[in-house]
């Protein structure tokens, strides 16, 4: 388990950093479609934001809620991801053929666009809760009770 | 063209470096400059997507993994001896480059737009991305519309890591 750090320097600094990191993250994965960037990195980005607030304040604390919410979100942006592909299947095409996604007032041009946009924040929560997924396991101590399993006894 | 040949020489530096040096997290941040190196080739290639990824990915997020799994272990590499290099490897390994070298004279010159990449299938997603999907950056509309199947594949290959990793990983107090 990771022990929150006792840096004043490195705590204010974190308080700072990490709202900019996860608006950067969400600007890239918005804008993904008009310059460099996209989902996977828009993703990865946001993840190490979270990764950050749980090495600087330590999982239990109030300041990484977000990190410690996300970790019940696994899979979600995969059913995001299948969810789009199964809506152009009900619309009566392809498995996420985006010209089907029958979205009223919309040209087949733009609904391809709100296609890849939906597709791009699928794959942006998979990999954000991925990331933070991996790195909870990785600092897993086996020899520390979790919080969860103490007040369930 | 003339910054590339810095960069190059640095590339085999910094992975050298990285295999040579005995301390693990000397070793870690030394492969996290050498993917920076790499995201500056790739950015002075105009690959800027895959320069982000580089720079995000090999410079930040595996190094913090990395580091994870050195602060599980020990940080000093004491057990691992290196047997002495066997001669076949000696022989056979610059005989490998040589012939990789001779292969590498018949690849198109960079940005050939003769070559078999630039004239199947390429000019008509750079021509109709706009036009289609309303996506100015192309590789975004390759990567999410055209070829959205391998998308939604390796978004599968991400999530199993992730599961696999808390499986084996997060085993409960013995």
């Amino acid at each position: 388990m990771i022990r929150p750090h006792d840096s004043a320097i490195v705590r204010t600094l974190g308080h700072i950093v990490i709202p900019i990191a996860q608006l950067f993250g969400i600007y890239v994965l918005v804008f993904g479609q008009h310059g460099p960037g996209g989902g996977f990195v828009g993703g990865v980005i946001i993840a190490a934001s979270m990764i950050l607030a749980i090495l600087i304040f330590g999982i239990d604390s109030p300041d990484s809620v977000l990190a410690r919410k996300i970790l019940h979100g696994d899979g979600l942006g995969l059913l995001i991801f299948a969810g789009v592909g199964g809506l152009c299947l009900i619309g009566g095409g392809q498995f996420l053929n985006y010209s089907y996604l029958q979205i009223p007032s919309l040209d087949e041009a733009s609904q391809h666009y709100v296609g890849i946009l939906l597709t791009q924040i699928g794959v942006a929560v998979d990999v954000a809760v991925t990331g933070v997924s991996i790195a909870v396991s990785l600092s897993f101590d086996e020899n520390e009770i979790p919080n969860d399993e103490v007040s369930n006894v | 063209m003339i910054i590339e040949l810095p960069l190059l020489i640095l590339l085999v530096v910094t992975a050298g470096g990285a295999i040579m040096v005995k301390d693990l997290i000397s070793a870690v941040f030394i492969l996290g400059s050498y993917s920076f190196v790499l995201a500056l080739v790739w950015a002075s290639l105009g690959a800027v997507d895959v320069a982000f990824v580089e720079a995000v990915v090999g410079a930040g997020l595996a190094t913090v993994f990395f580091l994870l799994t050195l602060f599980g272990t020990t940080e000093k590499d004491t057990h691992i001896r290196r047997p002495p290099v066997p001669w076949s490897a000696l022989l056979g390994l610059p005989v490998l480059g040589l012939l990789l070298l001779y292969g590498a004279g018949d690849l198109p010159a960079f940005g050939d737009i003769t070559s078999a990449a630039s004239i199947y299938i390429s000019p008509e997603y750079l021509e109709n991305s706009v036009e289609q999907t309303r996506t100015p950056n192309v590789v975004t509309s390759v990567l999410m519309d055209y070829r959205s199947f391998d998308t939604f594949i390796e978004t599968i290959v991400i999530f199993t890591a992730g599961i696999a990793c808390a499986l084996i990983l997060r085993k409960g107090g013995s």
